[in-house]
């Protein structure tokens, strides 16, 4: 009776329609709200804990260093905003459409992926915040995946390495295509990943920059993925794999930008 | 028998799993989410009954797989089969004993990962690759540590909220033979 129950049961949920195991993962799921909201809760109170224990010098010299580089990214926005009207300008000319800039959603991640079959992790936006699929996630530093999953008060991302996280990449300084592949281990372990470039190319070198392409249709062009560590040749020649060393850490993800358009 | 250890198992269950999602630097540290699961099945194959352990089966692969980027229902099976086949052949295993409970965590901390990884390469998205790896072997010593554990702290919570089975002596008062030397 027991064995019949369950193996009925496992097989129905298997072969659930998207939608309706969407649905269940959402109600299940919503058991571990709770254990989220205190585990923010816990993880706020050590923060101001320990902001608490700052100095009044450190605080100072924080708030300097904060002053000099907000100064020298207003500088930097100021340029860049004229270059984007000269941009803008350009592509009137010569009849493209504008490229329209993305608005950023600051988002805190409050899990990471507890298989180790998968490369995710969850943050606390959702649905009622603007939350919707495909979209890139980002930090500071460079990309971190999309969006694959979503509820109304939390997402789950695809991070960088992840089947369900294909990346159409560029080498910035040789202009060659390729493809991110997915990693080998669910953690993002020394923090490299592979890229197979379209063609044999030999000009790519280490300490290249790797940019995503902006085909594909889901991560916008130019956002920084890495650095190239190592290449080979594959394929008796045919292609060249380029190992990447990503921009941002996935081992340290505690907030990251949702890019929404 | 009390509820409470039931609800206890289960709550340890909810608790494991979203421990996983949590201590990253543990999870960078190990190159893979630590998973007690398997060793909580073989305490409930091995101290309750068939249907405890489907119904601890179903919660904890549905928990697991709500919040992860598994294909629903999964993990069920895994950890029902492995449960299954040890509370089949519990009269054959050395219970108290804490080397079988090492063996058995040991072997259910291998066992569920490549049942999983089976059924998740029958669908449509494959999943990563050196699974059969480092985090095997991470399933393994950290189920192995964890079973007997929880059996010990099981079992003392259990003897806390369960009722002691009352020893009648033979001896009786009534029936004492006095010997004197009148």
């Amino acid at each position: 009776m027991a064995v019949g129950t369950v193996v009925v049961l496992a097989l129905v949920l298997l072969n659930l329609p998207a939608g309706a195991a969407g649905r269940v993962k959402l109600a299940v799921g919503s058991l571990f709200l709770p254990l989220f909201g205190l585990a923010g809760a816990g993880q706020s109170f050590v923060d101001r804990a320990s902001f608490s224990l700052l100095t009044r010098d450190t605080l100072i010299a924080e708030m300097e260093r904060l002053r000099k580089e907000n100064g020298d990214l207003s500088i930097t926005a100021a340029q860049a905003r004229d270059l984007l009207g000269e941009n803008n300008r350009l592509r009137a000319a010569l009849g493209w459409t504008n490229r329209v800039p993305w608005k950023t959603r600051l988002t805190r991640v409050i899990a990471r992926e507890p298989s180790s079959f998968w490369r995710g992790a969850t943050v606390d936006f959702g649905t009622t915040d603007g939350a919707r699929l495909q979209l890139p996630v980002v930090t500071r530093d460079g990309l971190v995946g999309r969006i694959r999953a979503v509820a109304p008060s939390q997402s789950q991302i695809a991070l960088i390495g992840d089947p369900e996280c294909g990346v159409s990449v560029i080498v910035a300084e040789t202009r060659d295509l390729g493809i991110l592949q997915e990693a080998r281990s669910a953690t993002a372990g020394d923090g490299t990943v592979t890229i197979r470039l379209l063609q044999n190319s030999p000009a790519v070198l280490a300490g290249h920059h790797v940019l995503t392409s902006g085909l594909g249709g889901v991560f916008p062009r130019g956002i920084t993925v890495g650095e190239i560590v190592d290449t080979r040749q594959v394929e008796g020649g045919l292609y060249t794999e380029a190992r990447v060393r990503l921009a941002a850490n996935l081992n340290r993800l505690e907030e990251v930008f949702i890019l929404m358009p | 028998m009390s509820r409470i250890p039931l609800l206890l198992l289960f709550l340890t269950a909810w608790l494991a799993v979203f421990g996983q999602t949590q201590f990253a630097p543990v999870v960078w540290w190990t190159g893979t989410p630590l998973c007690v699961l398997p060793a909580l099945t073989i305490y409930a194959a091995l101290s309750h009954p068939l249907g405890v352990v489907a119904g601890f089966s179903i919660f904890a692969g549905l928990a697991l797989d709500s919040i992860s980027a598994n294909r629903l229902g999964v993990s069920i099976l895994p950890l029902f089969l492995c449960g299954f086949v040890t509370h089949a052949r519990q009269h054959l295993i050395l219970r108290d004993q804490a080397y079988a409970r090492f063996w058995l965590g040991l072997g259910a901390g291998v066992a569920v990962p490549l049942l999983t990884r089976l059924l998740l390469s029958l669908g449509q998205r494959s999943p990563l690759g050196d699974v059969f790896g480092s985090s095997i072997a991470v399933s393994a010593i950290v189920n192995a540590l964890a079973c007997p554990l929880l059996f010990l702290g099981f079992d003392r919570f259990r003897e806390v909220f369960e009722y002691k089975p009352m020893i009648e002596s033979s001896f009786r008062q009534d029936r004492q033979l006095k010997r004197s030397r009148r």
